[in-house]
């Protein structure tokens, strides 16, 4: 079902590398994701997550290595594959000077989404701004622009959904009702990849979590302790001896896995 | 190709309507460009009587300030609110957002021209009804050229620190044969014994300009914007 969805039912960071002039922003970095999946993404800041996030999403390019998108890469699968995307990053994507609904008009033409008119009610409402779509965005809280937000990169029903930070600025209940939505999207077969520093809102909500340490991938060792707990772990025995865990985040690897799920 | 259309009519729209309601740019422009004839009146009109031959270049002069003003803001504004990011991972051939951003910057230069040769006639005594097609053929396809590649070289910028010194320096040089044949054109048909031919000439001239600035345009904008 989500193979004929979404055209691609997996994504493959296959030793991905990037260079900022003579910064390594990500180092080797081999990530695979499910359709059905919701994959936690870890990290200090700067360890680059949003550069891995920026180069699923095809807006960075890799120095080296290769992203697939089921068996293909981007550029067989052209302009189209944008539309199979979905990305809510630091910045909201949003026109401040346009309404709450314009914003989603502007977006559902542009990704020219079917059945605009419902599927821009729907967002609306889970957005819960029904009664401020009306309202110019910039006189939002960065919680009522983040909920927006989000509805924006969920708008086309993306196969893939790619979210830099999709917690910040959400008081507990939208954040609960995030882990809802981010719920049924891995259960309608999306693949969802987030990176989050909020590890008590992504445990038991990650099926599968990844940390990136200074652009390498490290294993989270499995446990039935909390994730942030494995997490600390991880960072502290990282160390230039410690075997990068690329292997550990291909489909399936039990290690990487929460040993509550 | 309808797909593209149908994508930078969407942004064009999108544009006009962030403008409707901030008129950021409307006002700047306009207030920009009245003052610039101002100072022109004070400097050019002695006794009533203004220099003669001198309208065209005025005309001109003032359209390429104002409309490098709104140049620099076209992608600014996308840049402050990550929007440009937006657009680009739109499933829509790059191109699409080339154009969506010329028409607005078209439209916003036409209202302004439409401000601005009145005064110009006003101010200076230029003949703005003697051959109003041909003038309006070479504003258009003048501002056209302009806009064309000043377009481009903001989206170019977008991403240096000094993009608004850059601007001017990279755009001006570059669209130096699109003025002169403006100013060319249009002080043929203000001159007291028009001569249209060379006013048809330049016409001419700056469509050929058109063409290929807009050529290059589509074809480099995409690869500009990747990252």
């Amino acid at each position: 079902m989500t193979a004929s969805r979404a055209g691609f039912d997996a994504l493959h960071v296959q030793d991905v590398s990037r260079l900022y002039g003579r910064r390594r922003a990500l180092s080797h970095v081999t990530l695979s994701c499910r359709a059905g999946e919701i994959v936690g993404l870890f990290g200090p800041n700067g360890a680059g997550k949003s550069t891995l996030l920026g180069v699923c999403a095809t807006m960075i390019r890799a120095t080296a290595g290769r992203v697939l998108y089921g068996d293909r890469e981007a550029r067989e699968l052209g302009d189209a594959l944008r539309g199979r995307i979905g990305v809510l990053g630091h910045d909201l994507f949003l026109y401040g000077d346009l309404t709450a609904r314009e914003n989603l008009e502007f977006f559902g033409r542009l990704y020219d989404v079917p059945n605009r008119r419902s599927r821009i009610a729907a967002a609306l409402e889970h957005a819960r701004l029904t009664d401020r779509a009306g309202d110019p965005v910039n006189r939002f809280s960065r919680g009522l622009r983040q909920r927006l937000a989000l509805e924006r990169a969920l708008l086309h029903d993306p196969a893939l959904v790619l979210l830099d930070e999709p917690f910040t600025g959400l008081d507990d209940e939208s954040a609960a009702q995030l882990a809802v939505r981010l719920r049924a999207l891995r259960d309608a077969g999306a693949i969802v990849l987030m990176a989050t520093h909020d590890f008590d809102t992504a445990d038991g909500l990650v099926d599968r979590a990844a940390c990136l340490l200074a652009g390498r991938m490290r294993a989270i060792p499995a446990g039935s302790d909390r994730l942030r707990e494995r997490y600390r772990r991880a960072l502290t025995e990282a160390s230039p001896t410690a075997p990068a865990a690329s292997s550990a985040f291909a489909p399936g690897a039990a290690s990487a896995r929460h040993a509550d799920d | 190709m309808t797909e593209i259309i149908r994508a930078a009519w969407l942004i064009a729209v999108k544009d006009l309507r962030v403008e409707a309601r901030s008129r950021e740019l409307i006002y700047t422009t306009v207030f920009f460009a009245l003052s610039c004839l101002l100072v022109f009146a004070f400097a050019f009109v002695r006794g009533g009587r203004p220099i003669p031959d001198t309208a065209g270049g005025i005309l001109w002069v003032v359209i390429v300030f104002a409309g490098t003003l709104a140049l620099g803001r076209t992608f600014e504004r996308e840049r402050q609110t990550d929007t440009l990011r937006a657009l680009l991972l739109a499933p829509v051939e790059r191109p699409a957002v080339y154009l969506g951003k010329l028409a607005a910057v078209l439209l916003l230069l036409a209202a302004v021209e439409a401000l601005v040769v009145p005064v110009v006639g006003v101010l200076f005594q230029a003949p703005i009804a003697r051959a109003p097609w041909l003038l309006m053929g070479l504003l258009a396809a003048g501002t056209l050229g302009f806009a064309a590649v000043g377009t481009l070289f903001a989206a170019m910028l977008v991403r240096a620190q000094s993009r608004d010194v850059l601007l001017p320096v990279l755009l001006y040089p570059v669209t130096v044969p699109v003025i002169i044949g403006g100013v060319l054109g249009t002080r043929a048909i203000f001159a007291p014994e028009p001569d249209f031919d060379t006013a048809r000439l330049m016409l001419t001239m700056l469509v050929f300009f058109d063409g290929v600035f807009i050529t290059i345009a589509l074809w480099v904008f995409g690869p500009v914007m990747s990252e």
